[in-house]
């Protein structure tokens, strides 16, 4: 209908304002790290490409899948780590496509019965609040070979593609969430936190260059204050969480321009993927209404039980969650900054713990190991893990500096020593060796502060007549006439009392 | 070269002087709760005597003694060496052969380096390792990878196909000695009751060259029947070890489903898939069974049961007393029998029954009243399983591969050519009955009727030690007759579906003939199916060479083939 020329419609931003409200979804692959596959005993290390294949994984004729117990452990290590129920039965189902990667036709994954659901995990914003996050359900496939294509991104359009099966029956963990986030901040918050339990149950190394967690993250918009949800799409391809953020926050904004143009219409259920360097999302492909997968249950693989003693086994057997590590910290009364970056990785917690372990206080611990040890980390591109100096000797020396034995300073000094692999005899022993140990012997404290003073009458008499600012210029003599042994505090005390005696002594002479 | 025709002419001549006694029409049985006795038949039967008779009657004797206990005792006492065994088997193959067809692949010369490794090794370390199926010469059906020999299954898309394994079956086969003279032709990927929808051959019926051998299991069936070989394997989806046993006449074994791996058969209904052996006497196959059955680490849906040696204490028919099946309780299952069935297997079944009867059994009809709701029932998962199953064919890995200007086309243009039309007709309902919507309505269903077919033959098979039923509707097809109609060709399948529904294990064992059924007028074998329960495999082998020990009716080889 054409608008009448003479009617002036309002201009989109004089409407009243709607509050936009975005819901996020987030679905992870989590390869598990066990040494063969899921279904064959095919290594799953590193090799070249069809290294790791054999006839069952390449889906030759006759051949059956037989599970690892490895991925019923893991994947119920995981289900616990989630919060998840167990299910005590549950099944396999076949997913139908074709595809070249897909060596049988169809993926053996989990559709109506997964082994893990209902589960929430407690995420944490970079200032330190936390958000609760639902686990819809989490489950047992596994994973497609990897495609290489000659002259185009796209398997359509390539000069020709090869395949490398070694991933092909790799196994994964599909968690998926409920829609629970709301913005760019709290995925990438949800993400990390997933990333880290996984990483922390050793189930995965977590590199998230090697794919070992694959984020699929769905966005949809809506009206503030309205229960139906808008059409939702997929975003892939964000390799890092600032960029699953960026991506989010990207798509929101995108979505929400449309909304308030009107050309709602034009948010497709479709995949896009995330380009990093424009900070973008564009179209990958448009879902042609809904794919069907023809999901049946897997007739070569008997139900899946998991038993009650597993469970149990596997219960006794597993590591903190990170969010049980941060209130542990938080008990410690360490300041929640400190606690996001100690919990935030495996062998600077393992590290820090130890360190506690051996008997050094909390927060001192928690400096050295955020301060300089992790400088020295990055610096040397290394791990905690790979740290020469032992806990137990970093523990001796926060000890050390704390009983007064050697100055912060001299710790210092030492540090680069230490992590080099110095004192494994013990700190105290090295520091005797090394004759570094701090003299707090107040008789020998005095001793050192009448030399210096005998030594510079001149300084002293001036100091006398009011030049209040020597007080540094002896505070030096005296750092250096013990190599800078002497406990800096006390050797203060003993200054400051030696002087105020010299001026005493000097009074009757002006008089 | 010159053979005698597959003709068994002077069977059917004299035929009309050799009404066996003991005989009754389905209608009857259909009717009664108990079988009523045979001098109580006899007049109203007047009409169907012509079609009846007991063709073995007019055969000459045969042996019903295992062929490799045979072989085993030749060896033993260097009667006959294992290439001299060897030898006699692949002449009569190859002498059978071009009228036969039921090998895709012969392996005469790795079968005579096999026979001639055994032969040295008795000459260095004698004969008292021998394994038990040592020297004795099979042939493999060829849904059954065999690592260095071709499979193909009888599809066009694995011609040339070279497994790097055997089947777990065939490596069980070979390590108790057995050697492998090759693999024996079925309809592609096993979808089919004649072997007319294999890619490669029809095979022919050894008792009526017109015929087909039944399927899929067809080359196996004709194969053994024809004495090429000892024993074969073959595989059991729907019936496809049973009803080619049922048309050659010999002995086949559907075992429970679990009971011998299925690693390495190429997969055609994953739930429903069954290997098992097919041989002209049922001690021959029990021990083929006693080497294959077992868990199996690649299978896990192999069952770990403890293996009976099923050949072991199977009664000498010389010790048997006259009543050695007293105390046994042998259902007829009502279901099979009456409208439908061609009288001429109503009568050998009817008789065989009474022969049951005749040696103590208490032999009553069983009603299964969700049998008929099996046959859709299967059809629905089979196809569903093998629609799913059959993806991997694609080109991209092994077998037929086909270029494309993209990725679709040369699914298309490869899975085009590769897959014949019966096995696209059943990927098609397989994938129809899978799909979005139609879930609930086929497959979802399909399997409530199996569990309701698995119940009541469970509750029949508490009531009794066994089950009996014709092993199908009808002697052997007419090579044509039934592949235009595929309906008419799943119906064949009326009786055998259900145990695989079930997993039960069946064993079809021969029963007489239809006399006169042949093309010209040759006597068409016919085929008791004996049903045991769940892993009952030793009772129901035992109740199977019992009735065939005791059967002087029965038994019999094609005429052309001796």
């Amino acid at each position: 209908m054409l608008r009448p020329a003479n009617v002036v419609w309002p201009a989109v931003a004089a409407e009243p304002q709607v509050a936009y409200e975005a819901v996020i979804g987030i679905e992870c692959h989590v390869q598990l790290n066990t040494h063969t596959k899921a279904f064959c005993k095919c290594t799953t290390s590193k090799a070249a490409a069809n290294a790791n294949v054999c006839p069952i994984c390449l889906a030759h004729p006759g051949t059956l899948p037989v599970l690892n117990e490895g991925v019923l452990r893991k994947a119920v290590i995981a289900g616990l780590a989630l919060t998840c129920n167990i299910a005590r039965q549950s099944k396999f189902d076949r997913k139908q496509y074709f595809y070249p990667d897909l060596p049988k036709g169809y993926q053996i994954s989990q559709y109506d019965e997964p082994i893990c659901s209902g589960g929430r995990i407690e995420t944490v914003l970079p200032d330190g609040s936390t958000r609760s996050v639902g686990i819809t359900r989490a489950h047992i496939e596994e994973d497609a070979g990897k495609l290489v294509h000659s002259g185009s991104d796209q398997l359509s359009g390539s000069d020709y593609s090869l395949v490398d099966y070694n991933r092909a029956g790799v196994p994964l963990l599909e968690v998926v969430s409920e829609p629970d986030m709301r913005s760019g901040a709290e995925a990438a918050a949800y993400a990390s936190e997933l990333r880290r339990i996984m990483v922390f149950m050793g189930l995965t190394d977590g590199v998230m260059a090697e794919g070992h967690l694959r984020f699929d993250v769905n966005v949809s918009v809506r009206e503030q204050g309205n229960e139906a949800l808008g059409t939702k799409v997929e975003v892939k391809n964000m390799n890092s969480f600032s960029a699953m953020q960026r991506a989010i926050e990207f798509e929101i904004e995108r979505q929400v321009d449309l909304h308030k143009s009107g050309r709602r219409s034009e948010i497709l259920q479709e995949t896009r993927l995330f380009d990093e360097s424009k900070s973008q999302t564009f179209t990958m492909r448009v879902k042609e209404g809904l794919a069907d997968y023809r999901y049946f249950p897997e007739p070569d693989l008997p139900a899946l039980h998991v038993s009650d003693n597993l469970i149990e086994e596997e219960k006794e057997r597993m590591p903190e969650v990170p969010s049980a590590v941060r209130r542990r910290y938080a008990d410690l009364n360490l300041p929640s900054a400190d606690i996001l970056i100690l919990a935030d990785e495996m062998p600077i917690l393992r590290y820090f713990d130890a360190v506690v372990a051996a008997g050094a206080s909390p927060k001192l611990a928690a400096n050295w190991v955020l301060g300089d040890l992790m400088a020295f980390t990055k610096e040397s591109k290394c791990s905690f893990d790979d740290l020469l100096l032992a806990p137990a000797t970093l523990a001796e020396l926060v000890n050390a500096i704390e009983e007064g034995l050697v100055s912060g300073k001299i710790g210092k000094q030492v540090l680069p020593d230490l992590l080099q692999g110095g004192g494994k005899g013990g700190v105290k022993a090295y520091m005797k060796e090394k004759g570094l140990i701090q003299i707090s012997d107040p008789a020998a404290l005095e001793t050192l502060v009448d030399n210096v003073l005998a030594a510079n009458p001149k300084q002293l008499q001036d100091y006398c007549a009011g030049k209040k600012k020597l007080l540094g210029f002896f505070a030096g003599q005296l750092m250096k006439a013990s190599k800078g042994l002497a406990n800096p505090e006390m050797l203060n005390r003993v200054l400051t009392k030696k002087l105020m005696e010299a001026e005493k002594a000097a009074e009757p002479l002006d008089k | 070269m010159q053979r005698r025709p597959a003709l068994l002419a002077q069977h059917s001549s004299r035929t009309a002087g050799s009404i066996h006694k003991e005989y009754f029409t389905s209608a009857r049985l259909t009717g009664a709760s108990r079988l009523v006795s045979s001098d109580k038949l006899q007049k109203s039967l007047a009409s169907t005597r012509s079609l009846v008779c007991c063709a073995a009657a007019a055969a000459p004797p045969v042996t019903t003694t295992s062929l490799i206990r045979q072989i085993q005792h030749d060896l033993r006492s260097k009667t006959r060496s294992s290439v001299e065994i060897t030898e006699q088997y692949l002449e009569q193959l190859e002498a059978a052969e071009p009228q036969v067809l039921s090998f895709i692949t012969v392996a005469a010369e790795s079968a005579r380096a096999a026979a001639r490794q055994l032969d040295d090794r008795i000459a260095r370390e004698g004969t008292s390792g021998l394994e038990p199926l040592a020297g004795v010469p099979l042939g493999i059906k060829d849904t059954l990878c065999t690592a260095g020999m071709e499979t193909t299954a009888g599809a066009r898309v694995l011609k040339g196909y070279i497994p790097s394994y055997d089947a777990t079956a065939v490596a069980r086969l070979k390590a108790a000695g057995a050697i492998l003279v090759g693999k024996t032709n079925c309809d592609a990927f096993a979808m089919g009751s004649t072997t007319e929808s294999s890619d490669y051959q029809v095979t022919r019926n050894p008792w009526d060259l017109e015929r087909v051998p039944g399927g899929s299991s067809g080359g196996s069936a004709a194969a053994v029947a024809a004495e090429q070989c000892v024993g074969t394997l073959g595989s059991d989806t729907g019936g496809s070890i049973r009803q080619p046993a049922h048309f050659c006449g010999v002995v086949g074994i559907k075992p429970t489903y679990g009971r011998v791996s299925r690693s390495g058969l190429i997969a055609y209904g994953s739930s429903l898939d069954c290997v098992g052996p097919l041989a002209r006497i049922v001690e021959d196959a029990a021990l083929m069974l006693s080497a294959i059955a077992g868990g199996d680490d690649m299978d896990a849906t192999s069952s770990p049961r403890p293996v009976q040696d099923y050949a072991e204490g199977l009664p000498q028919a010389s010790s048997l007393n006259s009543r050695p099946l007293a105390g046994k309780r042998i259902g007829i299952i009502k279901e099979t029998i009456g409208a439908g069935v061609a009288a001429g297997v109503s009568a050998a079944f009817a008789r065989a029954a009474r022969h049951l009867e005749s040696l103590g059994a208490d032999v009553d009809e069983v009603s299964l009243p969700s049998s008929d709701a099996g046959l859709p029932a299967y059809y629905v998962i089979a196809t569903s399983e093998a629609s799913s199953n059959l993806s991997r064919f694609d080109g991209v890995r092994y077998g037929l591969h086909k270029q494309g200007a993209n990725i679709r086309e040369l699914y298309n243009e490869t899975r085009g050519e590769g897959l014949n039309a019966e096995v696209k007709r059943r990927i098609l309902m397989g994938t129809y009955a899978l799909s979005a919507g139609y879930y609930d309505a086929y497959y979802k269903r399909a399997q409530q009727v199996r569990t309701l077919v698995q119940r009541e033959m469970y509750a029949a098979l508490a009531e009794h030690d066994a089950l009996i039923s014709p092993a199908a509707p009808t002697a052997a097809y007419r090579i044509g007759q039934v592949n235009s109609d595929p309906l008419e060709m799943y119906k064949g399948d009326l009786m055998t579906v259900n145990l695989n529904l079930a997993g039960l294990p069946a064993m079809v064992v021969p029963c007489g003939f239809e006399v006169g059924g042949g093309s010209r007028g040759q006597p068409l074998p016919v085929g008791l199916q004996i049903i045991g329960r769940a892993f009952g495999e030793a009772d129901m082998i035992s109740l199977g060479h019992i009735f065939e020990q005791t059967c002087d009716f029965a038994c019999g080889r094609p005429e052309g083939f001796r």
